[in-house]
């Protein structure tokens, strides 16, 4: 059962799962057969959050998890002669085994052999019934195991089942170690499902609805339980690994562990530091604990596992291993902060978006990730039954038998004890466990915090044997690290901001020296796990970070805990520094560091250092053994004749290795290095083992930018400490890593360019997929930095080296756009000169001197001999495949932006909207000559163009990307392509900012928001947080545009091509493969250097992939990213892409001279820029553009000519005819190796390797093509109709498809209000009213799932319970999370409560409801909320506009409230005092200026709102509010963003003076 | 970075001139620097381009919006290191560069440039005021020693360079004062040589030494324009003396037009009558030719041309005229299809502005004269079509002339320099030799190398710095096995 060999750039280590979990159980623990029937039914109904492969027979993988079902094993077990014990003292194995015979007898004499060796008796084997009829895909067939259970009684010395089950974890544990080291081709395919006294499981690579087919034992009346916890797996890839499938043996988990590298090097550094009580001696048996390549999934299991054998009660484990956001969350009770604060030494936070259920058969319970990024909905019957699953509606139950439904919460747990037989609620929970032991004493005992520690007598900085400059030189720093990184942060305490991606050079191949953390690259969250927004969603972000000791894992009789050192982030100042250095003396030598000097002479050159790493390791070692428990690796030694080595490869190396040795929970590890100065180098630190970096030369450099005044030098370093902990939440949280404690040493990053020896050596574990330097040649590239910085070399005399990495210098290091490269594009292009576009094609694709791109080293191999040119496929049918970026109107102008428009609508390619949404008038096309200003009107044109007939504005590919920015139906209904944007080179993993101040007025109005109010793009999708989420959303667009394909774009990583795999899985019909050196707009100059990774590694990595898991005929692939010449497309496309984006290049031919300074609106030839002036200079047409795509073309052909092809599809995918440049001469790019970028992928021939094929989408099972039918008077006519319908949660984004056939035909406006009234019984599926047009009115009676009213364009959404459903709506859930995402227009009441992120970037729809969860409102920019009940946490975060009325009874809804850019007000008393007036609602009657939302009095408004609700919903909520009015008025409070007001009074004044000058 | 904004909101403001009446009266130069104000403001037009074109644009490659910035900010000082460390001679090229950068200039693009020549003028001359500009003699000598021959801008910067890192270095020059075209090329109103007095005085102070009056090489058959040689080194001597040998004697020979009535009194190449000129200005003997009422005729639209006219007119010509055989170049290029390039347009210099007839497409077809002196010229008009010229028929004129000046380039360096130390020339006659890659700016004799006008013919001062430097870094190489020079 194992995944296909690591080949080419696949490797299985990339496999990434997400799913639908859930299960009911019987409170009192009744056992009945229908649990388990039960159980199965909610398998069925999360079907489709599973996926299936190539084939349709086959899953992800699909389980169920139940109580050992006694009556029935005894029975069977009874036919063959064995009588089994009492319940509880014997435990059953379920085994996976080999088919081949000997493997599988080797197997059963090990397990046989371990149960003995640990004093217990083996009752028997039986082999578990299976239907062999069942249809099954044959490679799963061909991977199917032997199943087996195995009986094990107790032995004489056990007494207890716990006692037992410690046993038969044991037993399993050294079972599994010795078959593994048996080394049997076959031993891959044992496993065990799960070996206990208590539970068995059901799993394998199967369908949800086979499970129960699969195993007759589910069938058997006699298998009874009172729990059944399910699981359906979707995977990235579809490789069959029947021991992938959960459940686990004690958790279904549904999201992502995004930290499980540095978690699986925790918990081997934990071997030699722990020791258990209660497992004693055993405790060695079990290590290694978890095996290399597991899932994420299965290396928690094997955590908790531990955890829960070694004595935690299994709620306490949880809280472990997921705690609460307890950091900065002031409302939480003290004694549950001191549970969480002192476990957080013990283990990091298993870190990630998480739903895991979990139970030992005695308790089931469930528990969420800190921000609450997985669903999981749970009713409770009134006949002790509660299903909990990941959505709503996965067992018909009556409501009339619901006494209550809710949600797990961010952080949240909710455990059923079914021995005494009731439900323990999270704050009993955590109480009791909070107050088992004195952790707050504890803690104000033992935890040392080092600010509260006085500040040592000489906190300055120790006095260096070299002047800064040389250390500066040495370390290479250049006159750019202090323009663009150090003086921005020291002043404003943020990094600074570039555009226009990154032309220059991988480190690998820049002449320049540089430093070894350039070769790291940062990995970043896309699909299979949401990106964190470290802003608005601080309260989930921690730096605290733990030096020194980590205590016993498993000390749960601990009376005396050790001493631990804590530090609030991780940059130490010279103060910090010192007081480590004397620790001891603060701490009665509790602690003690040791120093570690990584200096070495330099006269032993670079082949020193491999001795110099093995002795320091070994020093490490020895400190560590001696009592050192804070080890500082430094270079402060550094002089003319000591070389340091680099930082980072001595503390990797000495990190590594004590993760070995298992000593390294037993140290702190602190960095004192020279050179560390950007956030990305604080990152791969951390990343690689660092607890704390004190970067004195950095500290240094800013007290001389003080020029000795010391306030001012304060200030600086405080405001690059602030800076660089900023910019590591940035870095964490775009893999979704919230805290520090789990990013340290979790090695998420890819090298490019460093030889794989040298990573296996130390940095285990790293990807590095084309080889390159190593450990010399980084020693050496140190070397040659070393000696520059101390030698006579006159332009270093007196200043830094010029750097040239951010803006092109002569003496700095290469640009792909030289000025040359940029005159020639630009002339020819103008002129329509080929001979001259050859001119710049060639400087740009000759790179025999200067290296740039991993491409740039590729040589092209003939296909054939030469064919003629004339025979070769036209240009006119190779530029549709060409493609513009995604660059908003917004990003670039107006003119900018329609230029490429018309252009590629004139060729036959496509234009990219981008994310800020498109003006309707530029859907239709041009019929006759006409000037833009015509269409778009004079007001919104600084620069006219001329268009002819024929001529198209129209963008084909409409983005939508996580603001939603002016995503309607109408405007995807208008699309060819709908680009769902998960990331983009320039900043994967990060959102985006629109300031205020850039939102004119036109661009307000295509977003859908005020004019002047600042908007934030989320870094996630807030409906998309896992794989199953973005095949959500896909089928929502899908259904609102049927004709359009959907895309995915993704940017290239290592992993990329199992997302892109993924991706096809879940749907899409196109994917984009960007390269990590794109990008307009603003970014943070970190991201655009050091995240993603070149897209020649990408696209190859996903081609392969995708024809590995024959899912490539299904997906079109594009790349883009930096693609500037014909050589280009053609590499392109052998490495398997179909189509091509262009960005900058078309810029630079619409007149871009890459100023970078797009983030500053100061573009001076008004490409990048939103400013009146300076688009006046736009001087871009749309020949021109049309002229560089010809000639691209051209080039495309020649080269096709030349290579023998003469189809552009005979070109894809042949990477074969790809090989690297012989003779390199550069000592850097020498040690490069792309075999794996060439690999072909070992599978038949017939496998598709092209796009052949389309996606079937399933649209025909679809609800709405039974509303269309029964809406067609309306659809057709305008006529009035309404009808009923039932509706389950498996009818899925009911109303798209309905109101995408509107909007086509009656544009965003619609139709009347309620000309279509559908009322809908049951409780629907996800996305319901997804999009839903102006005119429909959905009214759902009983409940709604995640994303009700998504995109809401216009239409009424009516959710209600079921009239038979008798609780209290506000202390009930009626519908998900993430409800309203982005809606732009319309109206919705929820008579009950909301998930998470209720109205998430909402832009102007109305909205009544109960209740709230975590964020809401959160990036509101629009529209109204009125919520009646309760809100969670963080309540209007990055909202800048749009209303919230909260009915705050209690009073502490401040306390939830984000209130960083909101007011809270009272709702003014001004309706009724002015009812009836003739002034009625014009308030400069009260001589105030009108900032009213709407245009009308809040009063009214409220009340209107409040009075529908009850209309609407007949909400007795709303009845009561209404009933006393004035009383309840006073309760609400009005939440106003501070942005809106002004935007609203600058509003009303212009208004006011048009009213003066008329 | 300068000020984002800055050129939205500041205009380009170019150096004030003293009037024309007034300028006429005198050498002096007559160009105002900025003041730091102003200075500070045209700093701040500057945009910082993620490319600096500028930077490209400019053959020394000044990295310019650095001392920009640095100027907007008030760091003098700072700005005159950063420019130093791309130019020797900021005060030369400050003064009489044509600004490649400022076409090159992002603003001149839409709007007007950046005036980054009169930045680096104000920063030089502040950097002198301040007393900044001092000696820098090496920390160590090498004990090598190297030939440098000429002492125009390319030598000079050459020797600099070399001076700066050890080499012991000896310049010689023909005339009896240092500087080349420097000196005796470019008029005092268009460059005071007090601005190379000090730069040689700072030189001497870093250790090069000057031998003037010198020929290297052979004395040639016809001597030059400007040759008070007292003395002949031969090129043997000098390979054998020096470890090292740099050619940087520029390209000396004049474009000639050979046409009845070439041999009359009063036809004269430029320098005839420019080096005179400019040493009467110096204090040394009076021109032996007058323009000062007489009907100035120059051949030759270029720099020298101007610096003809400009002199003329100070002599108190009656007329002066000047013919270009182009045909008048458009008063604005094309700059969507010339920026970042030099374009090709009608420039109209400070002399040009003090009085002078500019004709273009003009040929001259003969000079007439009287009494073995030149009395009038016969022109021809030209029609230019696919870069061909015909004569236009029946366009002949006669213009009066008194004295005509040759301004029309020079061809290649005197060639028995290179013949006496057997370099290989050019197919123009200029010395052989590359300027990248390994073996740059060697000639075919070992341990002989050249730069300046003498290798890549006549060209501009800021070119023979960029080469001078260039191959200093060349000659330190060959020296000492690597170099920290810059190229």
């Amino acid at each position: 059962m194992d995944l296909p060999l690591e080949q080419g750039l696949y490797d299985p280590a990339n496999e990434h799962d997400a799913c639908g979990v859930g299960f009911i159980a019987h409170i009192k623990g009744n056992r009945t057969h229908e649990i388990v029937l039960q159980g199965l039914e909610i398998l069925k109904n999360l079907d489709h959050r599973g996926a299936v492969g190539a084939d349709p027979l086959q899953g992800d993988g699909a389980g169920i998890l139940i109580q050992i079902p006694d009556t029935l094993f005894r029975e069977e077990m009874a036919k063959q002669g064995v009588k089994l014990p009492p319940v509880g003292d014997y435990g059953v194995g379920m085994v996976f085994l080999p088919k081949e015979h000997a493997s599988r007898l080797a197997c059963e004499e090990e397990i046989e052999r371990a149960a003995r060796a640990e004093g217990q008796v083996v009752l028997g084997w039986r082999d578990v019934p299976t239907d062999p009829t069942m249809p099954m895909s044959p490679t799963v067939k061909a991977k199917e195991p032997v199943i087996r259970q195995i009986f094990i009684g107790r032995g004489p010395d056990v007494m207890v089942t716990d006692a037992l089950e410690r046993k038969l974890y044991v037993i399993r544990r050294r079972a599994a170690n010795a078959i593994g080291s048996l080394k049997l081709k076959h031993s891959k395919e044992f496993y065990t499902p799960s070996m206990s006294a208590r539970t068995i499981n059901y799993k394998g690579l199967l369908l949800a609805d086979q499970v129960g087919q699969y195993y007759l034992d589910l069938q058997d009346p006699r298998c009874v339980s009172a729990l059944s916890l399910v699981h359906q797996r979707f995977s990235t890839n579809t490789f069959p690994t029947w021991h992938l499938a959960h459940p686990f043996r004690y958790i279904a988990h549904n999201g992502e562990i995004n930290t499980v590298r540095g978690n699986y090097n925790w918990m081997r550094a934990r071997e030699k530091g722990t020791h258990s009580p209660l497992l004693g001696d055993d405790l060695q048996k079990l290590w290694p604990l978890i095996y290399p390549g597991q899932s994420d999934s299965a290396s928690f299991d094997n955590a908790l596992e531990l955890l829960v054998m070694g004595g935690y009660s299994l709620a306490h484990a949880m809280m472990m291993m997921i705690p609460e956001a307890w950091e900065s969350h002031t409302l939480m009770d003290p004694k549950r902060r001191a549970f969480y604060e002192y476990h957080a030494a013990m283990m990091e936070p298993w870190d990630g978006p998480a739903a895991v259920a979990f139970t030992d058969g005695r308790q089931i319970g469930a528990t969420l990730d800190r921000n609450g990024l997985r669903p999981a909905r749970y009713l409770v019957t009134d006949d002790d039954c509660v299903v909990m699953a990941s959505e709503s509606g996965v067992l018909p139950i009556p409501d009339e038998k619901i006494v209550k439904k809710w949600r797990l919460q961010p952080g949240k747990m909710f455990l059923i004890d079914m021995e005494q037989g009731r439900i323990i609620d999270d704050k009993e929970l955590k109480e009791s466990l909070a107050a088992a032991k004195p952790y707050q004493d504890w803690l104000s005992r033992i935890n040392i915090k080092l600010d509260n520690c006085a500040e040592p007598a000489s906190a300055t900085a120790p006095e260096c044997a070299a002047s800064v400059l040389d250390r500066q030189q040495a370390f290479g720093y250049t006159q750019e690290d202090i323009k663009f990184i150090l003086e921005p942060m020291a002043k404003s305490g943020e990094e600074a901001n570039g555009s226009m991606g990154n032309d220059s050079p991988l480190a690998v191949l820049s002449a320049k020296n540089k430093p070894i953390y350039n070769y790291f690259r940062q990995l970043f969250a896309q699909v299979t796990n949401p990106p964190i927004d470290p802003i608005r969603e601080q309260l989930v972000m921690s730096l605290v970070s733990f030096v020194g000791p980590r205590p016993n894992l498993l000390g749960i009789n601990e009376i005396n805990p050790p001493y631990r050192l804590e530090v609030t982030q991780p940059v130490l100042t010279f103060a910090d520094m010192a007081k480590l250095r004397e620790i001891a003396r603060y701490t009665e030598n509790k602690f003690r560091s040791a120093e570690l000097d990584i200096c070495y002479p330099l006269a032993w050159g670079k082949e020193g250092v491999e001795a110099c790493l093995a002795s320091l390791c070994a020093e490490a070692e020895n400190a560590v053994l001696n009592g050192s428990n804070i080890l500082i690796v430094s270079d402060r030694k550094v002089d003319a004749l000591n070389v340091a080595i680099p930082a980072l490869l001595a503390t990797s190396a000495v990190h590594q290795h004590l993760v070995t040795k298992g000593l390294r929970t037993r140290t702190g590890l602190v960095v004192e290095t020279g050179s560390a100065r950007e956030t990305h180098h604080f990152a791969v630190l951390a990343g690689f083992g660092a607890e704390a970096v004190h970067p004195y030369l950095a500290l240094e450099t800013l007290t001389e930018l003080a020029k000795g005044d010391v306030e001012t030098a304060d200030k600086y370093v405080k405001h690059f400490i602030k800076g660089v902990g900023k910019g590591l939440m940035k870095v964490m949280s775009k893999m979704g890593i919230s805290t520090f404690m789990s990013y340290t040493g979790a090695q998420i990053f890819e090298a490019i360019g460093l030889q794989k020896s040298l990573i296996d050596k130390y940095f285990t574990g790293t990807s590095s997929q084309v080889e390159g330097i190593g450990v010399f040649e980084v020693m050496e590239e140190a070397i040659r930095l070393h000696q520059q910085a101390f030698s006579a070399d006159p332009v270093l005399a007196n200043m830094l080296d010029a750097g040239g990495d951010y803006a092109y210098r002569v003496r700095g290091d290469e640009h792909m756009w030289t000025p040359d490269a940029i005159a020639k594009l630009q002339h020819s292009t103008r002129s329509g000169k080929y001979d001259t576009y050859k001119e710049y094609a060639k400087i740009i694709n000759d790179q025999s001197k200067r290296h740039m791109t991993l491409r740039g080293l590729f040589d092209i191999k003939p296909a054939g001999s030469p064919v003629p040119l004339e025979e070769v496929e036209p240009v006119t049918e190779i530029v549709k495949r060409f493609a513009t970026g995604a660059m908003s109107l917004g990003s670039i102008s107006t003119e900018a932006h329609t230029t490429l428009a018309v252009a590629m609508n004139r060729i036959g390619g496509r234009s990219n909207t981008g994310e800020g949404g498109e003006d309707p008038k530029r859907f239709i096309p041009i019929a006759k000559p006409t000037m833009l200003s015509e269409i778009v009107g004079a007001s919104r044109i600084e620069r006219d163009l001329q268009l002819q007939a024929g001529d198209s504005l129209r963008s084909s590919i409409k983005q939508v990307a996580s603001g939603r920015f002016g995503v309607t139906t109408e405007y995807l209904v208008n699309a060819d392509q709908i680009q769902i944007k998960m990331a983009q080179g320039a900043k994967p993993g990060e959102g985006g900012q629109l300031p205020g101040h850039k939102v004119s007025e036109y661009i307000g109005f295509l977003r859908h928001s005020v004019p002047g109010v600042g908007l934030i793009s989320p870094p996630p999708h807030h409906d998309i947080y896992s794989i199953e989420d973005l095949a959500q959303l896909i089928h929502d667009l899908k259904n609102t545009n049927p004709a359009a394909d959907i895309s995915v774009k993704l940017v290239s990583e290592v992993g990329v091509g199992t997302v892109a795999a993924g991706v096809a899985k879940a749907k899409a019909d196109h994917v984009v493969i960007a390269g990590h050196d794109g990008g307009t707009g603003a970014s943070p100059l970190s991201s655009i250097k050091y995240a993603g990774s070149p897209w020649e590694l990408g696209l190859a990595e996903t081609q392969q992939t995708l024809v590995l898991n024959r899912l490539r005929s299904r997906i079109r692939v594009q790349v883009d990213g930096q693609i500037k010449t014909g050589r280009d497309v053609v590499i392109g496309a052998l490495l398997g892409a179909d189509e091509f984006g262009f960005a900058t290049a078309p810029l630079v031919v619409e007149g871009c001279i890459m100023m970078r300074k797009c983030h500053l609106n100061t573009c001076p030839v008004g490409v990048a820029t939103q400013d009146p002036t300076l688009r006046k200079r736009f001087s871009g047409q749309p020949e021109y553009v049309v002229n560089y795509f010809f000639f691209v073309a051209e080039e495309v052909r020649e080269l096709m000519a030349q290579l023998g092809v003469r189809k552009f599809e005979d070109l894809i995918g042949r990477a074969d005819l790809l090989d690297m440049h012989t003779g390199i001469e550069h000592w850097k790019a020498r040690g490069l190796d792309y075999s794996r970028i060439f690999h072909l992928p070992n599978v038949p021939a017939d496998v598709p390797r092209i796009h052949t094929e389309t996606q079937d989408h399933n649209l025909g099972k679809a609800l709405d093509n039974q509303l269309i039918e029964l809406a067609k008077p309306a659809l057709e006519r305008g006529e009035k109709v309404s009808f009923v319908v039932p509706v389950r949660n498996i009818n899925r984004t009911v109303g798209a498809m309905l109101s995408g056939k509107f909007a086509a035909k009656y544009g965003h406006a619609g139709l009347p209000d309620d000309t279509v009234h559908i009322k809908l019984n049951g409780t629907a599926g996800q996305s319901f009213g997804a999009f839903l047009s102006r005119g429909l009115t959905l009214e759902l009676v009983g409940e709604g799932n995640d994303y009700v009213g998504k995109g809401l364009s216009g239409g009424r959404i009516v959710v209600r319970p079921a009239p038979g459903f008798k609780c209290d709506t506000p202390s009930n859930i009626i519908i998900g999370n993430t409800v309203l995402y982005g809606a732009t227009e319309g109206e919705a009441y929820f008579a009950g409560v909301g998930g998470e992120r209720f109205a998430v970037r909402n832009s102007g729809a109305t909205t009544v409801v109960e209740g709230v969860g975590d964020h809401g409102c959160e990036y509101m920019t629009g529209g109204t909320v009125v919520v009646l009940g309760m809100t969670g946490r963080n309540f209007a975060a990055g909202m800048s506009g749009g209303v919230a009325y909260v009915f705050d009874e209690d009073g502490t809804f401040e306390s939830r409230c984000n209130m960083a850019q909101v007011a809270l007000e009272p709702v003014e008393e001004e309706f009724a005092a002015r009812q009836g007036s003739e002034s009625g609602d014009e308030l400069e009657a009260h001589g105030r200026v009108d900032v009213r939302h709407l245009g009308m009095a809040d009063e009214a408004l409220l009340k209107m709102l409040v009075e529908r609700h009850a209309t609407y919903t007949g909400s007795e909520r709303a009845k009561s509010i209404l009933a006393d009015w004035a009383a309840s008025r006073r309760k609400f409070v009005k939440v106003m963003p501070h942005e809106y007001r002004r935007a609203l009074a600058e509003m009303a004044a212009q208004k006011q003076k048009e009213l003066e000058a008329a | 970075m300068g000020k984002p904004t800055g050129f939205l909101e500041f205009q380009r403001l170019s150096e004030a001139y003293a009037p024309v009446e007034e300028r006429l009266k005198h050498y002096k130069e007559f160009v105002a620097t900025l003041s730091d104000d102003d200075a500070s403001k045209q700093g701040a037009r500057c945009m910082d381009c993620g490319i600096p074109f500028c930077t490209n644009g400019c053959p020394v490659n000044n990295v310019i919006p650095d001392w920009n910035d640095l100027v907007f900010r008030g760091k003098w000082k700072e700005a005159i290191e950063v420019l130093h460390s791309t130019n020797n001679f900021p005060d030369f090229t400050g003064r009489i560069c044509p600004a490649p950068c400022e076409a090159a200039c992002t603003l001149n693009i839409n709007i007007d440039a950046v005036g980054i020549k009169s930045i680096e003028h104000a920063i030089i001359d502040k950097a002198w005021e301040s007393g900044w500009v001092v000696p820098q003699p090496p920390k160590t000598k090498t004990g090598k020693k190297v030939a440098i021959v000429g002492s125009g801008p390319a030598g000079l910067a050459a020797a600099q360079q070399l001076a700066r890192v050890g080499h012991d270095v000896t310049v010689f020059e023909k005339s009896s004062r240092l500087g080349g075209l420097l000196r005796y090329g470019i008029p005092d109103f268009k460059m005071e040589k007090s601005h190379i007095d000090r730069r040689i005085a700072q030189m001497e102070a870093e250790g090069v030494t000057f031998r003037t009056k010198v020929c290297v090489g052979a004395k040639p058959a016809t001597t030059g324009i400007n040759d008070d040689a007292v003395e002949v080194i031969s090129a043997e001597q000098l390979k054998s003396d020096f470890d090292a040998v740099l050619l940087a004697a520029g390209s000396e020979v004049p474009r000639d037009l050979p046409v009845p009535g070439r041999q009359l009194e009063g036809v004269h190449f430029a320098l005839e009558f420019l080096v005179p000129q400019n040493k009467e200005v110096a204090g040394d003997n009076k021109n032996p030719i007058s323009a000062a009422g007489k009907h100035v005729i120059v051949i030759g639209g270029g720099d020298t041309g101007s610096d003809c006219v400009g002199t003329s007119n100070r002599h108190g010509a009656a007329s002066v005229t000047q013919f270009e055989v182009m045909p008048e170049p458009p008063k604005e290029e094309n700059r969507p299809m010339t920026w970042p390039y030099w374009p090709i347009k009608l420039r109209t210099s400070s002399s040009h502005e003090e009085g002078c007839q500019r004709e273009f497409a003009v040929s001259t077809k003969e000079f007439i004269g009287e009494h073995g002196k030149v009395k009038a010229l016969r022109t021809v008009e030209l029609e230019w079509k696919d870069g061909k010229p015909s004569e236009v028929p029946g366009s002949e004129r006669v213009l009066p002339a008194d004295l005509v000046l040759f301004a029309m380039g020079f061809t290649n360096p005197v060639a028995s320099l290179l013949e006496s130390f057997g370099v290989d020339k050019d197919g123009r006659g200029n010395a052989k030799a590359t300027t990248d890659g390994d073996g740059c700016y060697a000639t075919n004799v070992t341990k002989v190398f050249a730069a300046g006008d003498v290798r890549r013919g006549q060209s501009l001062v800021v070119w023979a710095i960029r080469e001078g430097r260039q191959a200093a870094r060349e000659v330190d190489t060959f020296l000492m096995g690597s170099s920290a020079l810059p190229r």
